[in-house]
């Protein structure tokens, strides 16, 4: 994962478009969780309502960050919760690390948590000497294949039971060739069963922090962060500061839209509540800032903090669903991982906010109302502004800023597009359009809306001004 | 070394504060009204069942604990460890567990515990350790059984953290449903860490 060797999002998503079939599964698999998403928003009549009352809270949240920290850090202290800051990746890693020598513990139980992806925080620990287990089954059977998750809410979601069956009879010594999905569970409840009775630290992400109570959510639907932390005791909570919000009332809205966002189940199996610790037990949080602070300054790109990772913009993606999670080579995938990339690297993550095809869908399926397709656009004209994007899109770029600034050339070059696509396919569908790869160019129709308009809109238009 | 880094921790919460503070927008946007998203039409009890049926969980109308007894009597395995929080069901359930050590769990057959309240539109019942006897109790066992007044059924989560208000408490959990998994090519599993089944004893 060193960050001159990252492949571009066009190469690798070509890579994995090699093979067919297996493209396929992913996109439809993705799509069946997005139509869940659907039918369950659709059961809820003011579904929209509560979109916008989540995004009104996170507007709140946003211009109040500093004072909702102070108050949370502050409760969260007369909890019994110890409180950490750290500034970058590093020091957060440092401070988990040392919380786990200060107890002598060589040995952790994690459950899910992209922050500590985005910190690489299992591979400093490893080298460290501590011996990391992550609890989540689809984070487990990535860990055991050495990959990164693919997807923020469904780590191995680009994987088969094949591969999952191999993986575990490899690791975890299952039958060779069993490949059902029930086995393959129980298997694993097994093996994480003795690792879950024998680790003294635990580790977990954060879903919501409330600044009146001090207290933090944590969400799953295994039960795995839950059986990680009351057994061990020391529970790490690792957050990345725009995880708070006002007041616990306010998880009411968010524990309505996360689950039915992320996979169309009305709730999450358990959204559990930490407040204080057990008796002779420690809860520790580490407060993370790690880029957000500049995220929270970009006035354009600032909404991207109100994400709560649910993953239904990945879901609908139809870029993400053609090219696979790890095509994207950052922690967080998709469309919402290529707004918050850039922010972390401008360099290293320029090619992906052009993995998208604006289409807009991601927008509107975003529980938290981000502008996604928006910022996306935007930082396409950043980054060509900054010189950080490949000659080739480069070009493209200023070429279709001429052509949609100018309504004459943008005229021309309708009709010479249409002229070359219907007479000279062989000049648009070619190697050098990179939107050719992987797809059928459209049908070219015989006039533009444009001519269309000329034709038809004046004498509607004529008609009204009679009126 | 441990000073250095406290320092250091120190500084470094000044400064990500400071950042904040200057970065975050001027414009400052009021909290919105939750009033009108509590309006509910919702036959609380009916959609309670349905959607806990829909999520992989069980319930039983009962109108008495001795009713709860004589069911666990006959479909749970009584030779195994079976534990409540619950006095009114010491005939089926050993009562004397909770300050044992957590791991002593481990072998649980059923737990069976009361839930505060249920939530009609998602089937979640609001526990928290007041209740559970141990905070691991819910999550550990094989079986899971928790019981419910059905005069407890409130309509969506808005009712429900009215309901929660600024209770105290050090944890608390909303459960809805057994644990489950669809990790493996999104078929679902239930039972992936914590109770395969969840049964639910609608008390009236
Ligand atoms: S950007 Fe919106 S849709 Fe995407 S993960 Fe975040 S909250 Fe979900």
């Amino acid at each position: 994962m060193s960050s001159n060797k990252t492949i571009p999002h066009s190469e690798a998503a070509a890579l994995f478009n090699k093979n067919e079939e297996r493209v396929n599964w992913h996109d439809e698999t993705l799509w069946f969780v997005r139509e869940k998403r659907d039918r369950s928003a659709h059961q809820i009549p003011e579904w929209e309502l509560l979109r916008e009352t989540a995004s009104q809270i996170k507007f709140n949240v946003l211009s109040n960050i500093h004072d909702y920290l102070v108050e949370f850090e502050s409760n969260a202290q007369k909890n019994g919760i110890i409180v950490h800051w750290a500034a970058n990746a590093e020091e957060h890693n440092v401070i988990v690390h040392s919380i786990l020598e200060k107890h002598n513990i060589k040995q952790m139980v994690k459950s899910k948590s992209m922050l500590t992806e985005e910190c690489h925080l299992n591979d400093y620990l490893t080298n460290r000497g501590i011996d990391v287990i992550d609890s989540d089954l689809g984070e487990r059977i990535v860990q055991l294949r050495n990959e990164p998750p693919s997807h923020i809410v469904l780590p191995a979601i680009h994987l088969k039971k094949e591969d999952v069956s191999e993986t575990f009879h490899e690791h975890l010594g299952t039958e060779k060739g069993n490949i059902d999905p029930q086995y393959l569970t129980e298997s694993a409840r097994q093996h994480l069963r003795d690792v879950f009775l024998t680790r003294k630290a635990a580790l977990t992400g954060v879903n919501f922090a409330v600044a009146e109570t001090g207290e933090f959510v944590v969400c799953t639907n295994e039960g795995n962060a839950d059986m990680g932390a009351h057994l061990a005791d020391v529970h790490i909570a690792c957050m990345g500061f725009e995880k708070l919000i006002p007041q616990r009332e306010h998880l009411g809205v968010f524990l309505r839209l996360l689950a039915r966002s992320a996979t169309g189940q009305p709730i999450t199996t358990f959204s559990s509540h930490f407040k204080k610790p057990n008796d002779g037990k420690e809860i520790h949080i580490v407060i993370v800032d790690n880029g957000r602070s500049e995220q929270l300054g970009r006035e354009d790109f600032r909404n991207s903090l109100k994400c709560i990772r649910c993953g239904a913009c990945m879901n609908t993606c139809p870029v993400y669903r053609r090219s696979g999670g790890h095509s994207y080579h950052n922690a967080v995938a998709g469309p919402i991982g290529s707004i918050l990339a850039p922010n972390l690297d401008m360099k290293k993550n320029a090619d992906l906010p052009f993995a998208s095809t604006l289409c807009g869908s991601c927008t509107n399926v975003c529980p938290v109302k981000i502008d996604i397709h928006d910022q996306l656009y935007k930082w396409r004209q950043v980054l060509v502004k900054e010189g950080y994007t490949p000659k080739v899109k480069t070009i493209a770029m200023k070429t279709m800023a001429t052509v949609l600034a100018n309504p004459t050339v943008f005229e021309i070059a309708g009709k010479a597009g249409r002229f070359t696509m219907k007479n000279l396919p062989g000049l648009v569908n070619n190697k050098l359009n990179k939107w050719y790869d992987q797809r059928e160019m459209p049908e070219v129709p015989e006039e533009s809306f444009r001519e269309w308009y000329k034709k038809n809109g004046k004498a509607t238009k004529g008609k009204n001004d009679e009126q | 070394m441990v000073k250095q880094l406290k320092e250091k921790m120190m500084s470094s919460k000044e400064s990500i504060l400071q950042k904040i503070k200057q970065n975050q927008p001027k414009e400052l946007n009021e909290l919105p009204n939750l009033e009108p998203l509590k309006e509910s039409e919702l036959d609380v009890l009916e959609q309670y069942k349905s959607v806990l049926k829909s999520i992989g969980g069980d319930f039983v109308e009962v109108s008495n604990y001795a009713e709860i007894t004589d069911f666990v009597k006959e479909k749970f395995d009584t030779s195994k460890r079976i534990l409540t929080t619950l006095p009114e069901l010491s005939e089926v359930a050993n009562l004397d567990w909770t300050s044992d050590d957590p791991h002593s769990l481990q072998d649980a057959e059923l737990i069976l515990v009361k839930a505060h309240f249920g939530v009609a539109e998602n089937s979640a019942l609001w526990i928290t350790d007041e209740v559970m006897g141990q905070r691991v109790s819910t999550f550990i066992p094989q079986y899971l059984a928790i019981v419910v007044n059905k005069k407890d059924i409130v309509a969506k989560m808005h009712q429900a953290y009215d309901r929660i208000g600024n209770q105290e408490y050090g944890f608390g959990t909303f459960i809805a449903g057994p644990s489950k998994t669809a990790d493996i090519e999104q078929s679902l599993v239930l039972g992936a860490h914590g109770a395969r089944g969840l049964t639910v004893f609608l008390m009236e």
